[in-house]
């Protein structure tokens, strides 16, 4: 930092891209809402309810794969949505993340049944597991927060 | 009206159709033959006393394991209330292992034809004269009758 201190005038700082890149992604996590359970009732508890009130975070729900960052995953999915949950996947656009939230949907939870995936990781790549039936919200909002973590250490300009 | 009531009517109009009169915690059930079951829904359904307008619920039973039973193996369950006179009515027939189909309902009620389908696709009753029996919770492609009791519990 010696060399160029007092180099420029006042008003500008000096970054990394990346850095800079990161903490702007990180800051502005949009996630596709997947709510496939009662876990989505604690999600949207999380998103507007005032006490947690997720949007100073960055984190402003979509109703559209096409806008999203994130595929937020909350509940049971079943053999008949797994299709579905690949598709909003797959139109998602890159760099997308996945956040599988509760026991259902990390490991299929109490329903070891013939219906119900095993895990949505069988059907899509998972960046965090928030485990809970159902998680509470500030179980869901330090999963998004290690995500944040996770998106900061990323190389973005140079892979 | 008294469900016993109707129970009675029942019989005195398809005298060749009804096996017998079931009754449980109060409430009456009427024992078909397959045979006749659009007719007596519908006669159910138009018949000004009764006006039965609400199929509540239609679904089938397997009675494989039931140590004491002796009768066919699937039992088809209609449940029906006339939201008119507030009376309610149950309609039961047996349907064989091998094959079991029973004519469709959905001419009747609506509401039947969901219902059915939901019926195929758990318990594989075919009801003949449906207009769009397809499976309706599984996947499309899916193999066996989950509801069946020898469909083992993660599947095949």
């Amino acid at each position: 930092m010696g060399v160029i201190q007092n180099q420029f005038p006042d008003g500008f700082i000096t970054t990394k891209i990346d850095g800079l890149i990161n903490w702007l992604r990180a800051s502005s996590i949009w996630p596709m809402t997947f709510g496939l359970a009662c876990c989505a009732i604690e999600m949207i508890q999380y998103y507007s309810a005032p006490q947690h009130d997720f949007d100073r975070f960055g984190t402003i729900p979509r109703a559209s794969p096409r806008q999203s960052d994130l595929l937020l995953v909350a509940g049971t999915l079943t053999k008949k949505m797994a299709p579905i949950l690949r598709r909003v996947y797959d139109q998602m656009p890159e760099p997308r993340y996945v956040i599988s939230m509760g026991s259902c949907a990390g490991s299929g939870g109490i329903f070891d049944t013939y219906s119900v995936v095993q895990g949505v990781d069988n059907i899509v790549p998972v960046d965090v597991y928030i485990p809970g039936c159902p998680p509470r919200p500030e179980a869901l909002m330090y999963g998004i927060m290690t995500l944040h973590e996770q998106i900061k250490k990323e190389k973005y300009i140079r892979k | 009206m008294d469900p016993v009531q109707i129970a009675k009517m029942i019989e005195e109009k398809f005298p060749d159709q009804v096996l017998g009169t079931v009754t449980h915690a109060g409430q009456v059930g009427v024992m078909l033959q397959k045979d006749g079951i659009v007719d007596v829904c519908q006669y159910l359904r138009d018949e000004p006393s009764l006006k039965m307008d609400h199929l509540a619920d239609l679904t089938a039973v397997d009675y494989s394991t039931y140590p004491d039973d002796e009768g066919p193996r699937f039992e088809a369950v209609y449940n029906m209330i006339s939201t008119v006179y507030r009376h309610r009515m149950r309609l039961k027939v047996r349907l064989p292992e091998e094959g079991p189909r029973i004519a469709s309902v959905s001419s009747v009620w609506q509401t039947a034809n969901w219902h059915e389908r939901e019926t195929y696709d758990l318990l594989g009753i075919v009801f003949d004269g449906h207009p769009d029996l397809r499976r309706i919770l599984m996947p499309e492609d899916w193999e066996g009758h989950p509801l069946r009791k020898e469909y083992p519990l993660k599947g095949y």
